[in-house]
């Protein structure tokens, strides 16, 4: 294991020439496994799959392997995408091409290698074939490539995410890895990389789209004796989870990029802030910080280039407003995670007053990757404002979901109707929410516009933290508003007025609006109607007034709702009635006169005795009465309460 | 999960707090973190401890803890719930997950019932978002739960911890 540490130092890692020797390529050919003598599986194991069973798979896949198979290799790798698929697992059989199955449980894994080591392949399982030249094709097997999932996706940043086993750094050096890191911090100077990341025209991902380049010079154009570099992995908007995915599948390609951001700014403290609770994160970012440190990549004097530097990670204690930079420092720093009015920007003052600078983990992970192949290539990916690649963590009702990248100028409607391949069970689509709770609904109108930080801009939208969930008819868009503001009033640091006391009234109304009152009386209706006239107001007050962007983009998804659902919100403010059926308090029941038996157990139920009848006889809600909590609903054994 | 008492909890405090010999300003969330994730919450001995290390009032490292989710002031029962809430599982009907353990466990989330065999808590998203909504029952992932499967659940848990 030494002289393979020892040897990937010299010959790889530490090679002057582009072009390596032969015998270095045949070594790291084989720790890529690319010609391989015996079958090997690879099983996906992120968190999205760990949720879906992968361990089960796992385990289950050595027990074959060492049973029926001695010498197959099963190893655990990064995510491979669609997360509707997990657990998905990866088999290449000798000089074969790989084949990808989904949704391979625990149970399913016997009759599968049986199948598929007895050249009987169980198309049901299958998602298709892929490999290179020099491998035998799979004959009458789809290409991965011909799904419109993985043909419209520019997989640059998740380029090794499921190729490589995360867990080892020796796989990442025969990807390639690490080798820029080096050569910078040997052949460039500080301005040089911020110049070369500056012309690339890389923007920052976390909505913001502020050239890195730029702030990057600010930090080192600023005197100081120490900087510090934070990359910001706590991505806690409800429905976000592509850095932490990303995260656990490529962990590496995150390290090499905070160190030559770090070396750019001439820092030698990095931290990384991660999310609480993302413990298999933790786990693999520790390891690999570890390994890196083992390869002397991490630490004093970087193999002789007088460059030092060490990786700290944090964990986040939660809260949602620590992603803004100024309470991210104040958290860092021990105090309660409170944003700061800015000037001073962190790439002057930032943690302990030092010049700061904070990146997300996507911009991070962009960096090695222009810095091997050139500004000038990254500037061919992309639009002209917008280079490279956008990931999106893509969820709600989308055939598809999970972590994909496209690149900037694509539109929104190739994401939605073929990456995602429309909706599931053949229901109307209705919106897409993009950027959490401070994001925007998007209807079917506006799905042409390109993911583009400016082209999005210029529509009102923001890209926030890469969230991108798939609306049906089934939500309730109200309902769904009141959920962001519920969150965004919960997560409010109460620094500033506007956002604190703003958040808690938009929440009240909009439960006003979805609640119904057991006994409303002219006095309340005309509240209710006073408050959701107050809606818009309090919104542009917020918008101008709050601290920081967490209650500036607050109103968002209400603001956008509003535009795009106005007759929504009406129906449920003047008709006190909501087409999903979602709002539970505006549901109204009635009682099917042929399928009740007259079973009194729904009468005795009902806490505000809304039901009337006799015995095996037909009973009727009074529909005055009725709360709508749905309590006979749920009781009714015989489903003869129906919503209305 | 661990239950302490008296003796060896101290004991571990001031084995953390060791760790942490500079008694920096920067050092108390961390500090508190790891207790916490020793102990499973943070007891009142513990900030106290802290306070007297890092020199800080009680007030200001309680008023600290308070901002943050992550920190528990009473122990989290045997059994633990997370629910996810994230949008995806918002979607496909976590609240009605959540109205039904509260209950059921008689128990709002992030309290410990009082028997203290339950205690369940929300967070925002687990990242399994095709598979919501999402619970973890002690840390084991059950997916695609629906409201009604709760109760049935909670016998379950039940059963397990009259007869542990």
């Amino acid at each position: 294991m030494d002289d393979l540490k020892t040897f990937l130092i010299e010959k790889v890692l530490l090679f002057e020439s582009d072009t390596l020797s032969p015998e270095a390529e045949k070594v790291l050919s084989q720790i890529r496994r690319e010609k391989t003598d015996v079958p090997v599986v690879y099983v996906s194991s992120n968190s999205s799959s760990i949720i879906a069973g992968s361990e089960k798979t796992y385990n289950a896949l050595k027990l074959f392997a060492e049973e029926n198979e001695p010498g197959t290799v099963v190893i655990k790798v990064g995510c491979a995408g669609p997360a509707n698929y997990e657990p998905v697992i990866c088999i290449q059989m000798p000089g074969k091409n790989k084949l990808y199955f989904r949704n391979i449980t625990e149970e399913k894994v016997e009759p599968l290698m049986n199948g598929v080591f007895h050249n009987d392949i169980s198309e049901e399982d299958l998602i298709g074939q892929s490999g290179s030249k020099g491998f035998e094709l799979w004959p009458g097997i789809d290409f991965l490539e011909d799904i419109p999932f993985f043909a419209l996706q520019k997989r640059l940043v998740l380029g090794n995410c499921g190729c490589y086993d995360p867990g080892r750094i020796e796989e990442y050096i025969a990807v390639g890895g690490y080798r820029t890191y080096l050569k910078t911090i040997r052949h460039y100077t500080y301005d040089e990389v911020c110049d070369l990341i500056e012309r690339s025209g890389l923007r920052g991902r976390s909505g913001g789209g502020y050239l890195t380049g730029l702030k990057w010079k600010q930090a080192l154009n600023t005197p100081s004796n120490a900087r510090y570099l934070i990359c910001n992995a706590k991505e806690s908007d409800p429905g976000a989870f592509s850095d932490r995915l990303v995260m656990e599948s490529d962990p590496h390609r995150l390290i090499e990029g905070m160190a030559i951001a770090a070396y750019a700014i001439g820092s030698s403290n990095a931290i990384l802030y991660l999310k609480a609770g993302s413990e298999h994160a933790r786990a693999g970012i520790q390891n690999a910080i570890e390994q890196a440190r083992d390869y002397g990549l991490l630490g004093h004097n970087i193999h002789s280039s007088g460059y030092n530097l060490d990786i700290v990670v944090r964990m986040e204690p939660g809260a949602f407003v620590c992603g803004e930079e100024t309470a991210l420092i104040n958290s860092l720093e021990g105090k309660r995670g409170m944003p700061q009015l800015k000037p001073p920007y962190p790439t002057s003052a930032g943690l302990a007053g030092k010049p700061t600078v904070i990146n997300n983990v996507e911009t991070l992970m962009n960096v090695p990757l222009i810095m091997q192949n050139g500004p000038e290539w990254y500037r061919t990916i992309g639009t002209f404002s917008s280079p490279g690649t956008k990931i999106f963590a893509l969820a709600g009702r989308g055939r598809f979901s999970g972590v994909i990248e496209v690149e900037m100028g694509t539109s929104l409607r190739t994401i939605v109707e073929d990456i995602a391949d429309g909706i599931r069970d053949a229901r109307e689509f209705k919106a897409v929410q993009i950027g959490g709770a401070s994001g925007s609904f998007i209807t079917s109108d506006d799905l042409d516009t390109q993911v583009d930080f400016d082209a999005m801009r210029r529509q009102g939208f923001s890209m926030g933290s890469g969230g991108f969930v798939v609306i049906d008819e089934t939500s309730c868009i109200v309902d769904l508003v009141r959920y962001y503001m519920d969150f965004i009033c919960k997560e409010s640091c109460g620094k500033c007025i506007p956002c604190r006391e703003g958040t808690g009234r938009m929440l009240e109304i909009l439960e006003n609006v979805i609640r119904k009152p057991a006994n409303e009386d002219t006095g309340t209706t005309l509240e209710r109607f006073r408050g959701v006239m107050q809606l818009e107001t309090i919104s542009s007050v917020m918008k101008d007034a709050s601290l920081c962007g967490l209650g500036q983009n607050a109103p968002n998804p209400f603001v956008s709702a509003l535009k795009n659902f106005r007759e929504e919100f009406e129906e449920h403010i003047f008709d006190r009635k909501c087409r999903a059926n979602v709002c539970r308090g505006l549901r109204t029941f009635i009682i099917d006169v042929e399928k009740c038996t007259g079973c009194t157990v729904c009468a005795g139920k009902c806490p505000v005795n809304a039901i009337y009848g006799t015995r095996l006889q037909p009973y009727f809600i009074v529909e005055d009465k009725c709360i709508g909590c749905g309590i006979c609903y749920d009781v009714c054994k015989f489903s003869a309460v129906i919503v209305k | 999960m661990c239950w302490y008492f008296g003796q060896e909890m101290t004991e571990d405090i001031e084995n953390i707090i060791t760790k942490y010999r500079q008694g920096r300003r920067e050092d108390l969330i961390p500090l508190l973190q790891e207790i916490q994730e020793r102990l499973g919450h943070l007891p009142e001995e513990a900030i106290i401890r802290v306070g007297s290390h890092l020199g800080l009032s009680t007030t200001k490292i309680y008023g600290l803890a308070t901002f943050y989710d992550q920190f528990r002031f009473i122990p989290s029962g045997r059994i633990h719930i997370s629910v996810c809430h994230g949008t995806s599982c918002f979607m496909n009907g976590s609240q009605g997950i959540i109205d039904k353990l509260t209950e059921e466990l008689k128990t709002a989330p992030g309290q410990t019932s009082r028997n203290g065999n339950f205690s369940f808590d929300i967070v925002t998203c687990m990242g399994g978002c095709y598979h919501g909504p999402v619970i973890t029952v002690n840390d084991e992932y059950h997916i695609h739960v629906s409201q009604d499967q709760i109760p049935e659940l909670i016998r379950k848990l039940k059963y397990i911890i009259e007869n542990d």
